[in-house]
């Protein structure tokens, strides 16, 4: 596997320009002959579908919901950050790179840092043109908030649904494209291949979640915009469906899997109530610029209405220890702290496991020095969510929150021009590793999202097309070999998995494999923890062929056919996340190895050991996979401690 | 947190493939907890279900928590249920009682044929969107974010009317399954910005033209599907649409503009 980063020449700020002049360009009389594949329909998917459309070029996106517009993108609530410096408070498209280095606490690469930060002005631009109805000040102006991890408001929002409006104004230029027959839209259909031809991604395979026919797609270059990974922990802030198989599947086909033990575990979540939930429930990490975080300073309080404590039987653990940033600590850090003080015996809530695993979130200050309609207009739909899950009122009783897994940083390794190690596949949005390094900062993955759909892939996939002689584009012959060895693949692994009939349900597997990652791989890893989960997914994956049971036919909708499917790549993937973990033996953003902190419990790294990317190569199913680096060199910033202190 | 469970008995509508028959079926489920969402008993009744060696029940669902309008169902007679401004993956077991009986339904409306289930086709929705339900502007041609001040009212107007997430309630409550509520969320948006109004007329003809065409009925305003919606779209919407509508159609029989 070679790994060439293709970082143009010159100076940083220049390395965008450069390489737009120097990338080949397709003649607009010829992009017509050109097929694109974009799989996922989110920020990242959406926005390229729309905009290669829009090129002219021939476009078919697929995504396994009804409709493009149920991307998960869509529950996105605080904000997009921008350089725009609108607030006139010391930004710049500078200092968003250098926020953005430094919280992803210096594993990510410069040049593509410094692009995002880059385009993230004409994001918006782009946005307001659409008619994303951001919030405004009374003289129009738009308004910014202030997000964790940095010290300027450069954060963008629509109410706490920016998500949803930015994934809509996708949506609706990916409509237009779709009327004009630009784009042909697929929904319902789950891709579960991709195919090479030469070494070349030249197509994928995927099944109609109607029909269940497996059908073959051929096109010049595929994009993969399938979002990340944190369903592995079964209980998540990403919608049900969200699932791996993209990734692995392509992973499988050759394409390198960057970082995967970088996930992100969100400080600010609605604590689980019981055994039977199925997911985790995001609150705005905005609600942190409002709220203040806290638990009783002693145990024998916790069981107590918050409101009876008086204020010197509180403990604001993160004002307390990061004064400067206080309850705006980054959200590795601040998960962390979350967990220290409930393992201290002191956090809040119903006990799970005989441990209550709950922090507080206080608006009971703000409310008094705002006004309940200010805040009512700020978070109001975040405060009816959470009376909704928890049947409390937030405006009278502190929320009760606790960090759960959320974004996954780590995905398929990408080069600057978002194309993986395999040739003609390329990775949009929170499927690629590329941007956030060990740690995703607040309102950044609207960001990049869309800067890779709107901005950056329309020129390096014409860059790549370039390259393909006009006489063999769209020439691309679904009959041929490669085409029905992936469909036989594809279709073996359904048949045995339906040929088993066994007792097992998948979703019982996927709940037992989801306590394996967050126990051993989630908060805190440690060499012990990550080497008893590597054995006990390997035992899970053998019960699961061994006795998975999936009712009903293949040739019709069937939840627990796609369930199933998913759920067994997961069991692969899980134990790659593992061995990246286990392998990366430092402490650094979102990877905290308990091996490696400070007396005060502060994450420790080993640049000199481990300032590269590890890039891991597929070697077999229950095989080690085989690690390759790619080494990160900072030009431009100084690796420091990150110290928000 | 509440200590007692419930339960319940269920009657879910069950259909094999579209042009099939479907019937209700009744389910008993026990022991299900207050704080459960209720597509996690309905997760709960599948593992039931897997066991006893039956087919599981289809429902669409994604994102749980209200925003992707994916889920749908309707619950004893209405969409989403009876809570007002919740979407079924938010509408938790605390709402229902020991021993009640709940009827599961899909939506149903004619434009939203049952495909298996409780699923239900909703692409008619898109192609409403499709016809008109966007601003013509090229990546890379927009100026600067904060060229056009937009007053915070029709900013504010425009994010009310923005929040419609598309699930179709609207449509499966309207005794004529209209879905100008939905239409109208979307073309109000668009229409009141300065950015959407060079097409706004254009907008109006073709986005009702569409409706039409996909099979929706019309508005009689009985209001049902504002008392539906999950996010408490206003009918108002619907009269700025029929103004918007009548406008340029006046027009275009004027000019033939449009």
């Amino acid at each position: 596997m070679k790994l060439d980063s293709k970082i143009p020449e010159g100076p940083l700020a220049q390395k965008w320009t450069n390489a737009k002049f120097n990338y080949k360009l397709v003649n607009p009389a010829n992009k017509r002959r050109y097929s694109v594949i974009v799989v996922g329909s989110g920020l990242a998917g959406g926005a390229a579908a729309a905009t290669l459309g829009e090129l002219g070029y021939n476009v078919k996106c697929f995504c396994y919901q009804d409709s493009p517009r149920r991307a998960h993108s869509i529950a996105a609530q605080g904000g997009i950050n921008a350089a725009k410096n609108y607030q006139n408070d010391g930004d710049s498209i500078f200092r968003l790179f250098y926020d953005t280095i430094k919280g992803g606490d210096f594993r990510s690469r410069e040049a593509n840092v410094y692009r995002l930060a880059e385009v993230s002005v004409d994001i918006i631009d782009q946005c307001v043109a659409s008619g994303v109805p951001f919030a405004r000040e009374y003289g129009g102006m738009l308004a910014n908030r202030s997000f964790g991890g940095a010290q300027v408001s450069r954060t963008f929002y629509a109410r706490g649904q920016t998500g949803q409006q930015l994934l809509l104004g996708a949506y609706q230029s990916l409509s237009r494209q779709i009327a004009l027959g630009q784009v042909k839209m697929y929904n319902r259909h789950e891709m579960l291949d991709v195919v090479k031809v030469d070494g070349v991604a030249k197509g994928i395979i995927t099944r109609n979640m109607v029909t269940g026919k497996i059908d073959r797609w051929a096109a010049d270059v595929v994009v993969l915009a399938t979002g990340g990974y944190s369903t592995v922990y079964f209980l998540s802030t990403n919608a049900a469906g969200c699932n791996v198989t993209a990734a692995w599947r392509a992973h499988k086909r050759g394409a390198g899997f960057a970082n995967p033990c970088f996930t992100q575990i969100h400080p600010t979540c609605i604590p689980q109530e019981g055994e039977h939930q199925s997911k985790l429930t995001l609150m705005s990490e905005s609600l942190r610029n409002d709220g203040r975080v806290w638990v009783p300073k002693k145990a024998e309080d916790c069981a107590k209405n918050p409101n009876d404590i008086p204020e010197d039987a509180r403990d604001y653990f993160l004002e307390r220890k990061y004064p400067s940033f206080g309850n705006l600590a980054p959200r590795d850090i601040s998960s962390r702290a979350a967990k220290e003080v409930c393992d201290e015996g002191r956090g809040v809530g119903a006990a799970i496991a005989g441990v209550r695993r709950g922090v507080y979130l206080d608006f009971a200050d703000s409310i008094k020095r705002l006004g309940k309609n200010v805040i009512a207009e700020r978070y109001g739909n975040l405060f009816d969510m959470y009376e909704n899950i928890t049947g409390e009122n937030a405006y009278e009783r502190p929320m009760r929150i606790y960090p759960a897994p959320h974004y996954t940083m780590g995905g398929l390794w990408v080069d600057y021009n978002l194309m993986t190690t395999v040739p003609g596949l390329f990775a949009a949005g929170e499927a690629n590793y590329s941007d956030h390094g060990a740690n995703r900062l607040g309102a950044s993955a609207l960001m990049q999202g869309l800067a890779d759909g709107y901005f950056v892939l329309p020129y390096t996939i014409s860059n790549y097309l370039a390259t393909i002689p006009l006489g063999q584009a769209g020439k691309i012959d679904p009959n041929g070999p490669d085409f029905e060895e992936a469909e036989n693949n594809v279709r073996s692994m359904t048949d045995k998995m339906m040929s088993i009939k066994g007792k097992t349900s998948p979703r019982s597997v996927h709940i037992e494999l989801g306590k394996i990652m967050w126990d051993n791989c989630g908060m805190a890893r440690s060499k012990e923890s990550l080497t008893d989960a590597i054995a006990r997914i390997g035992q899970l994956r053998e019960r699961f062929w061994n006795d998975v049971c999936i009712p009903g036919e293949a040739d019709n909708i069937n939840i627990e056919l796609e369930r199933a499917g998913r759920v067994a790549d997961h069991l692969e993937f899980a134990e790659l996340m593992c061995y990246d973990a286990l392998d990366r033996d430092e402490s650094c953003g979102g990877h905290f190895r308990l091996e490696h902190q400070t007396e005060d419990g502060e994450a420790v790294r080993h640049d000199d050991q481990y300032g590269h990317v590890s890039v891991w190569e597929f070697n077999g199913v229950g095989k080690a996979p085989v690690k390759h680096i790619e080494p990160l060199e900072y030009e431009n910033v100084q690796l420091g401690v990150r110290s928000y202190k | 947190m509440s200590a007692k469970t419930l339960n319940l008995t269920l009657r879910v509508w069950r259909q094999k493939k579209p042009e099939a028959a479907g019937q209700f079926v009744t389910y008993k489920i026990d022991k299900i907890s207050p704080d459960s969402s209720f597509l996690e008993m309905m997760d709960l009744l599948n593992e039931q279900l897997i066991e006893q060696g039956d087919e599981p029940v289809a429902f669409d669902h994604d994102c749980r928590e209200g925003i992707c309008g994916m889920c749908s169902m309707t619950i004893n007679g209405v969409p989403h249920g009876k809570n007002r401004l919740q979407t079924t993956c938010q509408l938790h077991m605390r709402s229902f009682s020991d021993g009640d009986t709940i009827t599961i339904e899909p939506f149903r409306a004619k434009p939203f044929p049952v495909m298996r289930d409780l699923v239900v086709d909703r692409t008619p929705l898109d192609s409403i969107i499709q016809s008109g339900g966007y601003i013509t502007q090229r990546v890379g041609s927009a100026e600067d974010a904060n060229a056009v001040p937009i007053s915070k009212t029709i900013a504010d107007k425009a994010m009310d009317a923005a929040a419609c997430i598309g699930c179709g309630a609207c449509v499966a409550v309207c005794p004529n399954a209209s879905a100008m509520l939905f239409t109208s969320a979307k073309m109000s948006q668009l229409n009141m910005l300065p950015q959407g109004k060079p097409e706004k007329d254009r907008r109006a003809l073709h986005m009702v033209q569409a409706m039409d065409d996909n099979g929706f009925g019309n508005c009689t305003n009985i209001g049902e599907c504002e008392a539906a919606c999950p996010v408490g779209i206003s009918l108002d919407f619907i009269a700025m649409m029929n103004r918007d509508y009548a406008v340029a159609k006046v027009k275009k029989i004027f000019s033939g503009a449009a």
